[in-house]
């Protein structure tokens, strides 16, 4: 479908883009990756390392000081979990209070290998639907530790009085998601990260009151500080007084989410953002996988130009909702115009697209294609509502299980739908459209969750870890907890053991100055600009960009362009941007500021990223790469790597790094959720 | 059918803690009907900034009623005329071409103004710091299938853990008590098998910090219930109350 001569002029006139694919530096020996597999049959790594890691014994852990960024489900769990353990723990959010982490809005579930229902499940079938959700691009070792210590997790949190949904027998309920055949999630109405941050959030009160773990609120981290290339230290901006601030620990763990506002409409909360992922980067890190962002099917629309966040419906509404568009071109036509409503389509004039094309799945095919065939539907112009958005039915739902039923499932859900779209879903269908939901991609860690900078742990969302191309919906919460209750706390051990001899870091030293210099540079810089731009319309503009070039379907001119446009915005940021108010000072518009700056950054290497791999695999959907009935066309032979990247400047070339992905325990295959 | 209104604001504006504060009116134009609360105060805030001024400093973050930051007082209930809601849900439609708006943040002497209409709610914390958590350490639980609980107390617990810690129930009440907040956690623990060990040190802790950090007392007027946006119910208090009671005859 391209013409090969023009686009090989394009990436020759782009000069940053020339020869992306081609490079070999992870051939050279300082940029060798290792991921520190444990040796074994994959169901024996787990074991086997934690028979073999190094630990700290409990008189030592006292004297070793850690810092986590971020009180999510990762962060939290790790800080309350390290604190456990006797470690001396100092715990970051931007909010005003560890509770408010961005983890509490996620609705549906998590999944848990607990076969409770007798359907079959395993640890290793969720590790198998895992890898195969995630196209054949996560770690395997990682994901099959993960499956492992799900079942762990549902017994830790019911342990902390998690009010998990129960059948009447008593005995915990579950339901089924997207990418599986068998019912594995967990559930606590459609609060269920409510339910288990607050969890988190009670044990992590719990060791604030012992004293294991200082909390600090409304900070924001600005930079990491390294001392002999290990992470010692952070600078934290006080958003409400503004005053710049010192932490200094033996080692560093960034629980900080991910980075989908890039797209400036998503479902994430107003600031949840990208910058520790930058700063890591800027460190040294790698970042890894960055094109795999997650568009999820959905989302309430969009309504205008003033819309500041999109709005999730839990993907648990596919367990029972029908997603249709008409069959004809002309009743598509008459519902935009509002000459028809959707009950007026009788049933044989519905396209049940999903139930379509995917017959093994249905309505509960994984994300990525659930959101694909919705854009394809409104490309080909089926789409109602403003012509992006696509019917959610619970009439069949209601049919079959009564109205009541319905609503003691997802009846927050349907309440929330009516409050922002002014339809009641029990009558008529609700109108639903893909949105950036979750980031795979994210700072490269080894399978201990250690960075590339030694000491620098990155857990959660904001690693690339576990979910590959496409995350399995109630995997994010079965993630974030498995990192920070269960894997992060053995680790950091194997990492510390080393370091029980190394005092106290003081803030005096001169590696403070000069991170916290650099960051007063940074702020006095953008704060000088005094342009017309407020960081909000900027964002907005780059957000355009980014939906409209790196969204759900890519090609390599959009990519291309997609450089070039956010270089644009990058001019202009620097150029016109205004910041009104004082730097030391509680200033909503320079946090924005700072965050943006760092989106610019993390927006160019996603863009980056989504040009040098030229196949389309899980979210990554490259047009140019597709089979004859529109599925991604993965490309094994030259992209089962995790695309790592390094750091040389803000517009330099970054340095490729691969780390090559290796299935002993699985069959490499097609994903297929047809048949 | 969505349609534009223009609004005439009066917005609470104070620089500190400790500095007087005044309402200052605005008027914001064209505001859609689909658009929420705070996206209409986006909208102003990108008026002030255009004319160089600071923006009207409020908390959101997750924008779909559920983290708890929002927390705006519109004409005189918390979270606005609208019951069974967040600020961050209420949408513009609810609004008539033209009305005057009131704006103030939470008032209550433990929830002191950080700035404009963002408030320090750094006691509530301290509150959950006190007892509101089941003393365990991670690993070593017992098969979460181990102890069946019935779905009537799962879906009541449930109920009382929807508390989103906003500070509502302490703004809407009179005396600034906090007991709506307090009597959730303690009931959803109370309820539940895992909470029994600790019942009666927790109800005890917790209302204690609670008295301590300067909430006022509870006199059953039930606003805090009415305002609260995830209707959280009263009962919750009656069975604190029963739980207080019974812990300190124990003593």
């Amino acid at each position: 479908m391209a013409d090969n001569k023009k686009l090989e002029g394009m990436i020759d006139s782009t000069p940053i883009m020339k020869d992306y694919a081609d490079i070999e530096s992870s051939k050279l020996p300082e940029y060798q990756i290792d991921s520190k597999i444990p040796e074994g049959p994959v169901a024996e790594k787990w074991t086997n390392y934690k028979a073999h890691q190094k630990l700290v014994n409990p008189a030592n852990k006292r004297h070793l000081d850690i810092i986590v960024v971020g009180t999510g489900l990762a962060g939290a769990s790790a800080a309350s979990t390290l604190g456990e353990l006797g470690f001396n723990v100092m715990n970051f959010c931007i909010q005003d209070s560890p509770r408010r982490a961005h983890s509490i809005a996620a609705q549906g579930g998590i999944n848990a290998a607990k076969d409770y229902q007798n359907d079959g499940d395993s640890v290793y079938r969720l590790f198998y639907d895992t890898v195969k959700g995630g196209d054949f691009r996560s770690r395997e070792a990682n994901v099959y530790r993960l499956a492992e210590v799900s079942s762990n997790i549902i017994d830790q949190c019911v342990a902390q009085g998690v009010p998990f949904a129960r059948e009447y027998g008593g005995l915990l309920a579950n339901r089924s998601f997207g990418g599986a055949q068998v019912s594995r999630t967990f559930y606590a109405k459609g609060q269920t990260g409510q339910q288990l941050l607050l969890g988190a959030y009670s044990s992590l009160n719990r060791q604030i009151k012992k004293g294991t773990v200082k909390s600090y609120n409304r900070r924001e981290m600005l930079d990491i500080v390294l001392i002999d290339g290990r992470a010692r230290g952070v600078i934290m901006r006080n958003l409400i007084t503004g005053e710049i601030e010192r932490y200094a620990a033996h080692a560093v763990v960034l629980a900080t989410g991910g980075y989908g506002r890039a797209f400036f409409l998503s479902t994430n909360a107003m600031g949840c953002n990208g910058s520790a992922a930058v700063q890591a980067f800027k460190k040294g890190a790698y970042l890894a996988n960055l094109a795999f962002t997650q568009i999820h099917p959905t989302c309430i629309p969009v309504h205008g130009e003033d819309q500041s966040k999109l709005t999730l419906m839990s993907e648990s509404l596919r367990n029972d909702g029908r997603i249709w568009v008409p069959k004809k071109k002309e009743d598509a036509e008459a519902i935009r115009a509002g000459r028809k409503r959707p009950t007026d389509i009788p049933d044989e004039d519905r396209d049940f697209y999903l139930e379509r094309r995917y017959p093994a799945f249905g309505n509960l095919c994984p994300r990525d294609i659930a959101s694909r065939a919705a854009k394809e539907r409104c490309d080909a112009g089926f789409g109602v509502g403003t012509g992006n958005a696509v019917y959610l039915d619970f009439k069949y739902a209601i049919e079959r299980l009564g109205a009541d039923v319905v609503r003691d499932r997802y009846g927050n859900l349907f309440d929330m739908y009516q409050m922002i779209s002014d339809d009641n879903p029990y009558e008529t269908p609700m109108m639903i459209f893909p949105a950036s939901h979750y980031t795979m991609g994210g700072i490269w860690v080894d399978y201990e969750l250690m960075t590339s900078i030694k000491g620098l742990f990155a857990i959660g969302e904001c690693n690339f870890s576990d979910h590959g191309a496409n995350r399995l919906g109630a995997s994010a919460l079965m993630q974030g907890l498995a990192d920070g209750y269960f894997v992060l706390p053995y680790t950091m051990q194997n990492y510390l053991s080393d370091q029980i001899k190394v005092p106290r870091f003081s803030t005096d030293a001169p590696e403070f100055d000069a991170a916290e210099k650099g960051v007063r540079d940074r702020i006095a810089k953008l704060m000088a600009i005094k342009g017309t731009k407020s960081p909000d319309q900027l964002h907005k503009k780059l957000g355009h960009v980014m939906w409209n070039l790196v969204g759900m379907g890519r090609t390599l001119q959009s990519l291309v362009k997609a450089v070039d446009e956010i270089e644009k915005v990058r001019k202009e940021f620097y150029s016109d941007l205004r910041i009104v108010g004082e730097a030391n000072d509680l200033n909503t518009e320079l946090e924005k500021a700072l965050r943006l700056e760092d989106f610019l950054v993390i927006s160019r290497m996603m863009a980056i990223d989504a040009l040098h791999r030229n196949e389309s695999c899980g979210a990554h959907f490259r047009e140019e790469y597709q089979t004859a009935d529109g599925e991604a066309a993965r490309n094994d032979q030259d992209y089962m790597y995790v695309g790592c990247w390094k750091y040389t400047g803000d517009t330099e070339k970054p340095i490729l790094l691969k780390e090559p992905l290796k299935y002993e325990a699985i069959q490499v295959q097609t994903r297929n959720y047809k048949s | 059918m969505e349609t534009t209104i223009n609004v005439n604001l009066k917005i609470w504006r104070q620089r500190g803690p400790k500095e007087p504060g005044k309402f200052v009116k605005y008027r914001v134009e064209n505001v859609s009907t689909g658009s929420s609360f705070l996206e209409m105060l986006d909208m102003l805030n990108q008026q002030l900034v255009d004319k160089g001024e600071e923006p009207v400093v409020f908390d959101s973050d997750c924008r779909e009623g559920i983290c708890g930051m929002c927390s705006l007082y519109i004409n005189g209930h918390p979270h606005g005329p609208v019951q069974g809601i967040t600020t961050c849900q209420l949408h513009m439609r609810k609004f008539h071409n033209e009305e005057e708006i009131t704006i103030e943040p939470w008032r209550s002497a433990a929830f002191p103004v950080v700035r404009d209409l963002m408030v320090n709610r750094n006691a509530f914390d301290q509150i959950q710091q006190a007892g509101g958590y089941v003393s365990f350490n991670c690993g070593g639980a017992p098969d979460a299938n181990n102890l069946p609980i019935s779905k009537e107390v799962a879906d009541e617990a449930m109920d009382s853990a929807t508390c989103i810690g906003c500070g509502a129930c302490v703004a809407a009440c009179k005396n600034g008590s906090a007991m709506l907040f307090v009597s959730a956690k303690v009931s959803q623990f109370a309820l539940l098998p895992q909470g029994q060990v600790e019942r009666a040190r927790r109800a005890r802790a917790m209302v204690s910090k609670m008295d301590e950090l300067g909430f006022g007392n509870c006199t059953n007027t039930g606003a805090c219930a009415a305002e609260c946006p995830k209707n959280i119910s009263l009962s919750n208090i009656a069975r604190l109350n029963r739980e207080f009671i019974k812990a300190k005859l124990a003593d």
